[in-house]
C-alpha cells in the first residue's frame, strides 16, 4: 500500500478534478426529472470532448512553464480546413483527416520555433500567431459552411450500441495513443522536468530544445484533433473568432481546475480533462435546478476564482516572505 | 602505465571573475581508493575548483589531466562522460519529478523506446541502497522531501552514474547525525571499490574521520598537500590563515560604548535555522556576524528586518519591543533600520534603472510630496550622497547595471543611507569588488558608527571582521557560539570557533524544509 | 544621430519608422493617406485603444497581464448606458459611474495578483468571466435597448476646438496624466521597481503590493472608459463590443518597446504601439484585403517586428 500513498500525492491535482466531476455529474443524474436519455448523454460528451481536447492541448505547454493562446485558433482552423478537405470516398476523407491533423502540428511546430530559437515570450508569441492562424481559417471559409464526411462523422459523434456516446471513446483512444506514450517516454519527462527546474534540468543533461517542441508541436495536433471533432459534430465549419478565443479561455480555465500548475512541471492531461467536464456540466446542473441559463459564465467565473483561491492558501506556510518572490 | 600516476591530476589551474582572482596557480593530484580533502576558509577557491573539475566553468590557464592524458571539459555533461559526478551544495534535483524519475533522468532504462518503470524503480533502489538510503521511496516526489533527504537522494543519483571520481561539496551540511553516519559508510566502502573520492567540508571533525589525504588552500591558492593526521588541528588552522594583510582599516575607538544598547536581541528562533539568538549593540558600534558562509547569519538579518514570518523571541529597539512586519515598517522612524542585502544583482538594485532612480528608492517617500517627487530635493539629496561616497558614474541617468561592481556596491549602501538609518544591517557587502573600494567602505562604516549608528556587519572576509568590527559574534548552526572582543578578535580565534573546533556542537543538525 | 533620438528607447524609433513607412506605403495606394481629415481620423479611433493600451501598460510593467479587457470595456459601455435610464441623475453620472464599475473589476483582480498571488493571467481570466457572467445577467442575453447619453456620444465622436476629435483630447489627458504618474510619481517608481526586480523592490521598503492593486484598478477603470467612450461611439452598448482590443492592446504596448515581463517601458512607446496597430489595420482594411489577409498579416508583422527588437536577452 506504499506505493499507493505516493501514486495519491503525485495525482492529487488530477484526482481532485474527477471527484468535483463526479459529484456534479451525480448531481446532474439524480436530480434529471426526465431521466435523461442517450441523446442527452451523447450531446453533453460532444461538447465535453471537443474542450477536453483543447485543454489537453494546452496542459501540455503549460506543464512547460508556457502558455499557448493560439489553441482555440488552432481548433478553428482545423475546422475549417477540415469542412473543406475531410469529404468524398475513403481514400479522400483519410488525406483530409491526414492533412488536418499536419496542419495542426505545422502550427505547433511554428509556436515552438518561434518561442525557442526567436527567444519570445509564448504569451506575445501565441497571441500574434493566434491571429496568423485565423486569418488562414477565415480565408479558408469566409462564410460558414462546407460539409464533411457524414459517415464518418456519425460514427465518431453518435453513441455505441451499449448507449456510450462514441466520442468518448474517441478521446480515450487520444489519451491512449497520444498523452500516455508521451508521458512515459524521455521526452515526456523532460517536459515535466524543464517545467519545474529549467536549471536543474540543464544540470541533469536534459535535452531542453527538444521536449518543448515537442510540447508546442503535440499541442497543435491535440487543437486539431478537437477542430475535427467539432466538424464531425457540427457537420460544417465556421472561422469565428469568438468560438476561437472561448476555447482558449476555457482551456486555460479547465488547465487550472484540472490541477495542472500555470507555474509548470505538475500535473496531468487527464485532470485537465476532468476540468473541462467541469466547466461544461455547469451549463447542465444550472440546467436542472432551473436557474437561467444565462447564470452560467458567472458561475463558471467564480468558480475559477474559488479554485485559485483555494490554491493561495499554500501561501499561509511560507515562512520566509522573499520566497513569495520566486 | 607509470605507477605513480594519479588518476586526475591539475596544474597551474587559475580562473578570474570580472577582474577577481578566485583560483591561481591551482595544483591537485587525486588517486584511486582515497579520499581526499580540500581545506579552507570562505574564499579559499574551493568551489572555484571543483567546478573547474566538473565542467559548470572552465578555467582560464592550467591544465587537467586524467589517466595521464590532457582533457577539458566544455560541460557538466562532459565530465560526467569522463566519470566525474559531483554533488553540488544546490541541489540539480527537480522538484516536480519522483526520487526514480531523478536518479535516472540522464539515462532511464527502456523498453519500446519508453521509459521502463519497473526497472527504472530496481534501478533507483539500488542506487539508494548504495547510498544508505533504503528508507526514501522511489516513488516519493522529491519537493515533499525534507531536505535532507533530498541530499541523500542526490547522493544516489551521483552513485547510479557509477562515477570514477565522485565530488562531495559540504554534501553532509544538511544531513542528520545518523545520515552523515550512513553516507560515512558508504564512501569509505566506495574508496575500497577503487573510486576516488574528493570531500570539501568545514566540519574537521569528519575530515579527521574520512580523509586520507587533505590539501590546503588560501587565497586561490594550493598551499600545502599532506597525509592525513600528520598534521595537528592547530597547524591545519595555521596553514588555512595567514593571509596577507593587504587592507587599510581605520583605527578604532579606545574605550568600548557603554550607552544604553540601540538593538537588543533576547532568545531569537525562527524554524530551526535560528536558535535562541540574543545580543546587543550599542550606538556607535559595529558589531560583526562571523562564522562559516551559511550558519544563519543571512537569515538573523532577514529576521531583524521583518521579512521573515514566524520569528518567537525578543527585539527591541531603544529598549522598546518593535517587531517589523516587513521591510517597510522596518525603515521607518523610530527604528530606521536599513538592510544592505546580499546580491546587489538579485536584492540590491534594479540593473536597467538609473543611478539616480535607484538611489532614492527607499526614501521616496521622504523626497515627494502627495507622491510627487520633488526633483529639486530628490536632486540636492542624490548630489549629496555621490558626493559622499564618491560614486563614480558617467552621468546619473545610466542604467546603474554600467557602473564598475565597486561603485554599484556604493549604491546599494547609499540608497539605504538616503533614509538616514540608525541601525545599518550589512549582509556581506564587499564580496567581489576591488581593494580601493573596500577600504572607502571601511571608512565610512566608521564614519556612521562614530556619527551614533549602531551597525550589525555580516561578512565572510575574517580579515575584515577583524579590522572593522568591535566585537564579533561567531555563528555556527543558527546558534552564536562565541563572541570575541578588541584583541581577541583575530583569525586563529574566528576560524577555530567558525569550524567549531573544540565547541562539539556539531552533531545536531536538524532537518530543514526549503520553501 | 542627434542627441535626442539616442536618449530615446531604439525599439520606440523602430515603432515610429514602421509608423512613417506605413503611411508611405499608403500614400503609394492612395495620396488621401497623408490627408490631415485621414489622419485625425485615425487619431480619433486610435484613441479607444490609447486608454486600454494605456492601463495594459501599467500593468504589463509591473510584469504581469490583464486579459479581463474585453468584458470590463464591455461593463464599462453597458453601466454607463445603463446609468443613462436612471433618470437626468443617471444620465449626468452615467461616465464616472461606467468608469468606477470597472475600477472595482480591476480592484478585486489586483487584489487577487497581488495579496492572494495568483497569477495575473488565470485571475484577470477569471474577472473576465465573471464581467461577462454579470453582463449576459443584466442583459438577460439580448442586446439592451439602452443608449448613449449626449455626453458620451459627445466625447466620442464630436469635435469641438480646431476640428480635432474628442475622443484624442481625451486620450491625451489621459496619456499626458500617465507620463507624470511614470515619471515624476513615487507610484510610478514604483511600478518600474516591481516590474524589474519584485524582491528587490519589497526589500527597498516600498509598498509594492499596493501598488499592484491600485495599477490593476487603474486598468480596470481605463478599459471600462474605453468603454464607455465606444458605446457613444455606436450611440449602444452591446455584448462582445470588448473583444477586439484584447489582442491590438497587448500588441500596441509590447510594440512599443514595453518589456512583457515588465520593468522597461516609455508611455511615448506605447502612443507609437497605438498608433501603430491603428494605421496597420485601417491600411490593410483600405487596401481591400480581405479581413482573412489582414489577420494574417497582422500577426506576421507583430512576430517579425518582436523577432527584429523585442527578443529576450538570452539567459546566461
Amino acid at each position: 500500500m506504499g506505493d499507493f500513498r505516493y501514486w495519491l500525492a503525485e495525482n492529487k491535482g488530477t484526482l481532485l478534478a474527477v471527484a468535483v466531476f463526479v459529484i456534479m455529474f451525480g448531481i446532474y443524474a439524480g436530480n434529471h426529472s426526465a431521466g435523461f436519455s442517450g441523446m442527452v448523454v451523447t450531446t453533453a460528451a460532444n461538447k465535453g470532448v471537443l474542450l477536453a481536447l483543447v485543454a489537453m492541448a494546452q496542459t501540455l505547454v503549460v506543464l512547460t512553464a508556457g502558455i499557448d493562446l493560439s489553441v482555440g485558433m488552432v481548433f478553428v482552423l482545423a475546422n475549417c480546413l477540415a469542412s473543406q478537405l475531410v469529404v468524398g470516398d475513403a481514400l479522400e476523407t483519410t488525406f483530409g483527416v491526414v492533412v488536418v491533423l499536419l496542419a495542426g502540428v505545422l502550427c505547433g511546430a511554428l509556436n515552438g520555433i518561434i518561442v525557442i530559437y526567436g527567444r519570445l515570450q509564448p504569451i506575445v508569441t501565441t497571441l500574434a500567431t493566434g491571429a496568423m492562424f485565423y486569418g488562414i481559417a477565415l480565408w479558408l471559409r469566409p462564410i460558414p459552411g462546407g460539409d464533411v464526411n457524414s459517415d464518418l462523422a456519425d460514427a465518431l459523434t453518435e453513441q455505441l450500441p451499449g448507449g456510450i456516446p462514441t466520442s468518448l471513446v474517441v478521446l480515450l483512444g487520444i489519451v491512449l495513443v497520444v498523452w500516455v506514450p508521451l508521458r512515459r517516454s524521455e521526452i515526456g519527462r523532460a517536459i515535466y522536468a524543464i517545467g519545474s527546474s529549467e536549471p536543474a534540468a540543464y544540470m541533469s543533461g536534459v535535452n531542453i530544445d527538444r521536449a518543448r517542441l515537442t510540447a508546442y508541436v503535440v499541442s497543435g495536433l491535440l487543437s486539431a484533433c478537437g477542430g475535427l471533432m467539432l466538424t464531425f459534430i457540427t457537420y460544417s465549419g465556421e472561422a469565428s473568432a469568438t468560438i476561437g478565443g472561448s476555447y482558449t479561455l476555457n482551456s486555460i480555465a479547465a488547465v487550472v481546475i484540472g490541477g495542472v500548475s500555470l507555474f509548470g512541471g505538475a500535473g496531468s492531461a487527464i485532470g485537465a480533462i476532468f476540468g473541462a467536464f467541469v466547466l461544461r456540466t455547469i451549463g447542465d446542473l444550472l440546467f436542472v435546478f432551473d436557474f437561467d441559463p444565462l447564470w452560467q459564465p458567472l458561475f463558471q467565473g467564480v468558480i475559477l476564482l474559488g479554485a485559485v483561491t483555494l490554491g493561495s492558501l499554500r501561501l499561509l506556510n511560507v515562512k520566509n516572505r522573499l520566497d513569495l518572490f520566486g | 602505465m607509470d605507477a605513480n600516476m594519479p588518476l586526475f591530476q591539475m596544474q597551474g589551474v587559475a580562473k578570474s571573475y570580472g577582474g577577481v582572482r578566485a583560483l591561481e596557480e591551482a595544483h591537485l593530484r587525486v588517486e584511486t581508493g582515497r579520499i581526499h580533502a580540500v581545506l579552507g576558509e570562505n574564499g579559499a577557491g574551493k568551489s572555484t575548483l571543483i567546478k573547474i573539475m566538473s565542467g559548470v566553468v572552465q578555467a582560464d590557464a592550467g591544465q587537467m589531466m586524467l589517466d595521464g592524458a590532457k582533457i577539458v571539459f566544455p560541460s557538466p555533461k562532459a565530465a560526467n562522460a569522463a566519470g566525474i559526478a559531483c554533488i553540488f551544495q544546490e541541489l540539480s534535483l527537480i522538484p516536480d519529478l519522483s526520487v526514480a524519475d531523478n536518479i535516472a533522468i540522464a539515462n532511464p532504462p527502456r523498453r519500446f523506446g519508453l521509459i521502463d518503470r519497473k526497472a527504472q524503480r530496481r534501478f533507483a533502489e539500488e542506487a539508494l541502497a548504495r547510498a544508505g538510503a533504503e528508507d526514501i521511496h522511489p516513488l516519493a516526489q522529491v519537493k515533499d522531501l525534507p531536505l535532507s533527504r533530498r541530499q541523500m537522494v542526490e547522493i544516489a543519483k551521483a552513485l547510479a552514474r557509477h562515477p570514477r571520481i565522485l565530488i562531495l561539496d559540504e554534501a553532509t551540511s544538511a544531513l542528520t547525525a545518523g545520515d552523515v553516519a550512513k553516507v560515512f559508510a558508504v564512501l569509505k566502502r566506495l574508496r575500497d571499490e577503487g573510486l576516488a573520492l574528493l570531500y570539501i567540508s568545514h566540519r574537521m571533525q569528519e575530515i579527521d574521520e574520512l580523509a586520507d589525504d587533505c590539501s590546503v588552500f588560501r587565497n586561490g591558492r594550493h598551499v600545502a598537500s599532506y597525509q592525513a593526521g600528520t598534521k595537528s588541528r592547530n597547524d591545519v588552522v595555521e596553514m588555512m590563515i595567514g593571509r596577507e594583510y593587504s587592507h587599510v582599516f581605520p583605527p578604532k575607538p579606545e574605550a568600548a560604548k557603554t550607552g544604553a544598547p540601540a538593538l537588543e536581541v533576547a532568545g531569537l528562533n525562527w524554524t530551526h535555522r535560528l536558535n535562541n539568538i540574543s545580543f546587543a549593540a550599542r550606538p556607535g558600534e559595529i558589531v560583526g556576524l562571523g562564522g562559516l558562509d551559511g550558519q544563519g547569519q543571512r537569515e538573523l538579518l532577514l529576521a531583524l528586518f521583518g521579512v521573515l514570518r514566524g520569528v518567537s523571541g525578543d527585539i527591541a529597539v531603544n529598549g522598546v519591543v518593535r517587531h517589523a512586519r516587513g521591510p517597510r515598517s522596518a525603515k521607518a522612524v523610530p527604528s530606521a533600520m536599513a538592510l544592505i542585502p546580499e546580491g546587489r544583482k538579485t536584492e540590491g538594485l534594479m540593473l536597467p534603472m538609473s543611478v539616480r532612480d535607484n538611489l532614492t528608492l527607499p526614501a521616496l517617500d521622504s523626497l515627494a510630496r502627495f507622491g510627487i517627487i520633488d526633483r529639486d530635493r530628490e536632486q540636492t539629496a542624490v548630489d549629496m550622497m555621490v558626493k559622499l561616497l564618491a560614486i563614480k558614474a558617467a552621468n546619473l541617468d545610466i542604467p546603474v547595471g554600467a557602473l564598475s561592481g565597486g561603485n554599484q556596491q556604493k549604491v546599494v549602501i547609499a540608497k539605504w543611507l538616503m533614509i538616514a538609518p540608525r541601525i545599518i544591517l550589512l549582509n556581506d557587502p564587499t564580496r567581489g569588488i576591488d581593494v580601493g573600494t573596500k577600504q572607502e567602505i571601511y571608512q565610512l562604516l566608521r564614519k556612521l558608527a562614530d556619527d551614533g549608528a549602531t551597525i550589525l556587519f555580516y561578512s565572510t572576509d575574517y580579515d575584515e571582521l577583524i579590522g572593522c568590527c568591535d566585537r564579533v559574534l561567531v555563528m555556527y548552526d543558527g546558534a552564536i557560539v562565541r563572541e570575541l572582543k578588541g584583541a581577541d578578535i583575530t583569525e586563529h580565534a574566528l576560524v577555530s570557533s567558525a569550524f567549531s573546533i573544540g565547541s562539539g556542537c556539531m552533531d545536531q543538525t536538524g532537518e530543514r524544509q526549503v520553501g | 544621430m542627434p542627441a535626442f533620438l539616442a536618449r530615446i528607447d531604439k525599439p520606440v524609433l523602430a515603432a515610429f519608422g514602421c509608423i512613417i513607412l506605413l503611411l508611405l506605403v499608403g500614400s503609394l495606394y492612395s495620396s488621401s493617406f497623408l490627408s490631415p481629415e485621414y489622419l485625425l481620423q485615425q487619431l480619433q479611433v486610435a484613441s479607444f485603444l490609447g486608454l486600454i493600451a494605456t492601463g495594459m501598460m501599467l500593468v504589463v510593467l509591473l510584469g504581469q497581464i490583464d486579459l479581463s479587457v474585453p468584458w470590463v470595456v464591455t461593463v464599462g459601455g453597458m453601466m454607463s448606458t445603463a446609468a443613462a435610464g436612471w433618470g437626468p441623475l443617471g444620465e449626468a453620472l452615467a461616465i464616472p459611474f461606467g468608469i468606477t464599475c470597472g475600477m472595482i473589476m480591476g480592484l478585486i483582480s489586483g487584489f487577487g495578483v497581488a495579496y492572494l498571488r495568483v497569477p495575473s493571467m488565470i485571475f484577470t481570466l477569471g474577472m473576465n468571466a465573471v464581467a461577462q457572467g454579470l453582463m449576459v445577467l443584466r442583459t438577460g442575453g439580448f442586446a439592451p435597448q439602452d443608449h448613449s447619453t449626449e455626453t458620451m456620444h459627445f466625447l466620442a465622436t464630436g469635435r469641438s476646438i480646431l476640428n480635432i476629435p474628442n475622443a484624442l483630447f481625451v486620450w491625451i489627458a489621459v496619456g499626458a496624466a500617465t507620463i507624470f504618474l511614470l515619471g515624476r510619481t513615487t507610484f510610478g517608481r514604483t511600478v518600474y521597481a516591481i516590474g524589474n526586480k519584485e524582491r528587490a523592490a519589497y526589500l527597498s521598503g516600498l509598498p509594492t503590493q499596493r501598488v499592484i492593486m491600485l495599477a490593476f484598478m487603474a486598468s480596470g477603470g481605463l478599459s471600462a472608459f474605453a468603454g464607455v467612450l465606444l458605446a457613444g461611439y455606436s450611440t449602444k452598448a452591446y455584448q462582445s463590443m470588448g473583444d477586439p482590443y484584447l489582442l491590438p492592446a497587448v500588441a500596441a504596448v509590447v510594440l512599443g518597446g514595453t518589456n512583457i515581463l515588465g520593468g522597461r517601458g516609455s508611455y511615448i512607446g506605447t502612443i507609437a504601439g497605438v498608433i501603430l496597430i491603428t494605421l496597420l489595420q485601417s491600411i490593410l482594411s483600405v487596401m481591400q484585403i480581405y479581413e482573412a489577409g489582414r489577420q494574417l498579416i497582422y500577426g506576421a508583422v507583430i512576430i517579425s517586428m518582436l523577432l527584429v527588437y523585442g527578443r529576450q536577452k538570452k539567459a546566461s
